[in-house]
């Protein structure tokens, strides 16, 4: 027991200490020598997970740490305290690991920053702040971590903070995830006062075993939504979606680990982890997986139209994230978490990747000014292109499975939303090929000087999306159809029987073609109008039509502004003008009586002892009078 | 022993310590000289000085006695740190009266 | 109630104590009214000596002595020596108008009736006095007391009386030019 606290302790506690150092002492240290502080932190982390995952998979016990009561209230105790199970050790896992790995790539990346040491203290703090979430034993721990990252998010999409555009950026995402957390909020609040308990286990024991009243059905059924309100903020769905294509404002490195693999996951996590009240509200899910499926698919659109190389990615990202919760609404939680994983490899792989290529091209982020970059950067070319075959669900690569999976969970659930999920996935072969054409192939579209200084990125930054490129190939082996050891290992979460097993028949394997039939067809069309036609998308002004629409992101960002901003700002400026003088008037007159009051006072100090000596013995007359003759 | 007290009462020291008092009080309200001030004031204690020794054969307890001591300790202390500042008064303002001491005024 | 003393009864006691009575109050008064400063302080010696008297009167002869030799040898010495250094006389008292005058007596007046209504209302005991015939108030037993009981307020009133010595020093040393 002693063990399990020190090793929790050292995992937690590591990247919390790199923090510290790169905080304080960065700067006299050194690029470099901080940077590999912030880098060690979390390989520590890294090497303690796999400790603690060596440990729960030959025991398959989880291990709870309490280390100290936290909040005592007459029928509510909090402990601040971690729960290491299956489910909170292969996030840490993909966190850690996927973590490490960039921090390696933010060496060399971000060497030319002069605020590189700030950089690292916040990818250290944001990996302490996940650890948290992940392994906190209940929602307040939880929440802790939950608003720790988004903390770190908003310190890092605002890193180059000359830009007025990116603290925008940074404040946008900030206040749309308050938005969240509000819901999240409200909903931890609603279960504590049902169960009285926040504790992840005594949760699910409760929940198991009370008795059933309408009344605590409906309980159940509002936290659960407002837990998804929650997720929808930190995960980035509709409607609270975008901020995450704006958070692209960040260093690429940030986006890779944050925005694609580690942060906006926690939605995913935090409905997993209480997959037993969503369970309980099936009208909850159903929500979820309608919401998830509409994100998929409006996201996809508008991804197909992007030109910024990082907004393909980020709206591949917020569409892979409506799949996955897609999964979620229809219970098959397990299905989500594979998802989840094999997005992590291959989204942080193509990330680094297009980080790869920004480097090489000096900033420039318009794949219209890019193209024949693969003979100048073979291994950012091979690596990104293995991860596009995964992410379009070319067979045999890890998101195939993956997809494969939720696709399947779909048609057996819904067809309708079975239908949205594949045109989706249809149009995300389409883009990720749309992105590789046009930047990989074909003539160099940009200035000769940057031709002149195309050259392949150093090996701190290929050694990462090697690394990657080999998890997004093959990481769709810890689920085979069939025999998926990922659902065996994470059985002991789940309070249903846990994804009842595909069975591998006709339907399946008709389903299966099509989708890679679609795939297939998405990078043929793709093919087709950006290699064989040599078409490259217009520039901003020609745009017409449908696809003005979705560049523009159909608009959602003016709505929002009109419905919500202007209005908000309005009823501002009414207050400060009208409202705020009234209430200053009031004030300061009040202040002004006073003030009145004691220049008349003041007036009474003459200064003239004999007055002062007078009135004193008429006092003392008058006390003493009170105090003997009164009675 | 006998009592002084049965032949004279306490009420006339009552009554003269209270007139002594009064003389005092009406002494620093009447004059503007700081040293008849200063006067006054010893008048004053001596009044209360005179009213504890009365009370003390009174009640035949030597602790007034003992209080009487002690106030006069302080009396002589504060007498002599008093004329100390008036001296250094007179010599900045050139007078002792104390309608010239205006540092108080708000 | 007041106790209006039988003159023609009277005792020498009652005697010496209406003639001391009579010397302190007419002798506070007149150290109030006398114009010159130093007629004042005269007047005032009589005062404490007529007070000492009292004492003398009440068998405290401990503090008629300590009275004479703070009040008449100290104070009133250090009030006279002040007085000649400010070179003091009639002509410098400025008069008073009437207004301050006239609030003097109101509240003189005002304050004698509150007390004595006091003393009225308090209805003292008056009558027999016992005596214990015990010894408490010789230089013997005070000193006992006094370096017994009231030790440490014994030597704080010392302190006390240095501290005031090297104030008064500091405070009359004539203050440096160079400043």
């Amino acid at each position: 027991m002693e063990m399990d606290t020190n090793l929790a302790l050292l995992l937690v506690l590591t990247p919390f200490l790199g923090f510290l150092i790169n905080v304080f002492f960065g700067k006299s240290l050194g690029k470099t020598v901080s940077g590999i502080i912030g880098t060690v932190a979390v390989v520590i982390s890294f090497i303690v997970t796999l400790v603690l995952f060596d440990q729960i998979t030959s025991t398959g016990k989880a291990i709870e740490v309490t280390l100290f009561d936290w909040i005592q209230i007459s029928n509510l105790k909090i402990n601040l305290g971690f729960l290491l199970d299956q489910l909170s050790v292969l996030w840490l896992l993909f966190v850690t690991g996927i973590g490490s790995l960039i921090h390696l790539y933010s060496i060399s990346y971000m060497h030319d920053d002069e605020n590189m040491h700030k950089f690292f203290s916040y990818l250290n703090l944001f990996v302490f702040f996940m650890i948290t979430l992940v392994i906190g034993s209940n929602l307040l721990v939880l929440f802790i971590g939950w608003e720790g990252v988004g903390l770190c998010s908003y310190l890092l999409i605002g890193f180059w903070h000359k830009n007025q555009d990116y603290n925008d950026a940074a404040k946008k995402a900030f206040i749309m995830n308050r938005i969240g957390d509000l819901g999240l909020l409200i909903g931890m609040f609603i279960l504590g006062y049902t169960f009285k308990t926040l504790d992840y286990t005594e949760l699910k024991q409760t929940i198991l075993t009370i008795h059933y009243e309408p009344q605590i059905a409906w309980n159940v059924s509002i936290a659960a939504l407002c837990l998804f309100i929650g997720a929808c903020g930190k995960s980035a769905q509709i409607p609270l979606y975008t901020w995450l294509p704006d958070a692209m404002a960040g260093p690429t490195p940030v986006s890779a680990l944050i925005h694609a693999a580690t942060m906006v996951t926690a939605g995913i996590f935090m409905i997993t982890r209480l997959n037993f009240v969503f369970d309980l509200a099936t009208d909850v899910q159903t929500v979820i997986a309608v919401i998830g499926a509409i994100t998929s698919l409006v996201a996809a659109t508008i991804g197909l139209v992007q030109t910024d190389i990082k907004k393909v990615l980020a709206y591949s990202t917020v569409s892979q994230l409506g799949l996955m919760f897609l999964a979620l609404g229809f219970g098959a939680y397990e299905v989500a978490v594979f998802h989840v994983i094999t997005h992590a490899f291959f989204k942080a792989c193509l990330f680094l990747g297009s980080g790869s290529v920004i480097h090489g091209l000096h900033g420039e982020q318009d794949m219209r000014k890019m193209g024949g970059l693969r003979k100048a950067m073979p291994i950012t070319f091979w690596t990104m292109l293995i991860s596009s075959l995964a992410i379009s669900g070319v067979p045999f690569f890890s998101g195939f499975f993956s997809k494969d999976e939720i696709l399947l969970t779909a048609f057996h659930h819904s067809i309708p939303l079975y239908v949205v999920g594949s045109v989706a996935s249809i149009m995300t072969a389409f883009y990720m090929f749309r992105l590789m054409f046009l930047t990989f192939f074909k003539e160099f579209r940009g200035t000769e000087e940057q031709k002149h200084h195309l050259h392949e990125s150093g090996s701190l930054i290929t050694i990462p999306l090697i690394i990657l490129a080999i998890l997004a190939a093959f990481g769709g082996l810890i689920s085979l159809p069939g025999h998926s050891w990922l659902n065996e290992y994470l059985a002991p979460l789940f309070t249903k029987v846990a994804g009842e097993e595909h069975h591998l028949g006709a339907t399946e394997y008709t389903l299966m073609g099509v989708a890679v039939l679609g795939g297939l067809l998405g990078i043929l069309i793709a093919y087709i109008k950006y290699f064989k036609q040599d078409n490259v998308p217009e520039s901003d002004e020609n745009i017409t039509g449908l696809s003005k629409v979705l560049y523009n992101k159909y608009y959602v960002d003016e709505i929002y502004d009109a419905v919500f901003v202007q209005p908000i700002n309005v009823l501002s400026k009414f207050f400060r003008d009208y409202i705020e003088t009234g209430l200053s008037a009031l004030v300061f007159g009040l202040g002004k009586v006073a003030n009145e009051i004691a220049f008349q006072g003041k007036r009474l100090q003459s200064g003239s002892i004999g007055l002062y000596l007078f009135v004193f013995v008429l006092g003392m007359c008058a006390i003493i009078s009170y105090i003997f003759l009164a009675q | 022993m006998d009592n002084i007290l049965n032949q004279i009462g306490i009420e006339n020291y009552i009554f003269l310590s209270v007139v002594l008092f009064c003389i005092g009080i009406f002494g620093v309200l009447y004059r503007r000289n700081a040293i008849i001030v200063f006067m006054s004031i010893e008048i004053m204690l001596n009044a209360v000085n005179l009213l504890f020794v009365a009370f003390s054969t009174y009640h035949q307890d030597a602790q007034g006695q003992v209080f009487v001591f002690f106030s006069m300790a302080v009396a002589a202390a504060e007498v002599a740190v008093g004329l100390a500042i008036l001296v250094s008064i007179f010599r900045n303002l050139g007078s002792i009266s104390i309608d010239n001491l205006k540092n108080l005024k708000g | 109630m007041i106790h209006i003393p039988d003159f023609a009864h009277a005792t020498t006691v009652q005697v010496i104590f209406c003639f001391l009575a009579f010397i302190t109050v007419i002798t506070a008064f007149l150290t109030i009214f006398s114009r010159n400063p130093i007629h004042s302080a005269i007047y005032l010696v009589i005062c404490f000596f007529s007070i000492a008297g009292h004492y003398l009167l009440l068998n405290a002869q401990f503090l008629a002595i300590v009275h004479i030799i703070v009040y008449s040898g100290a104070i009133m010495i250090l009030f006279l020596f002040t007085i000649m250094l400010m070179n003091l006389n009639e002509q410098r008292d400025v008069h008073r108008p009437r207004i301050t005058r006239l609030g003097a007596i109101v509240s003189f007046c005002l304050i004698v009736i509150v007390l004595i209504t006091i003393f009225i209302n308090s209805k003292p005991i008056v009558g027999e006095y016992d005596s214990t015939g015990e010894d408490f108030q010789s230089i013997k037993v005070l000193g006992k007391i006094l370096l017994n009981e009231y030790m440490v307020p014994f030597e704080f009133a010392s302190i006390l009386l240095l501290v005031a010595m090297i104030g008064t020093v500091l405070l009359s040393k004539k203050e440096k030019l160079n400043k």
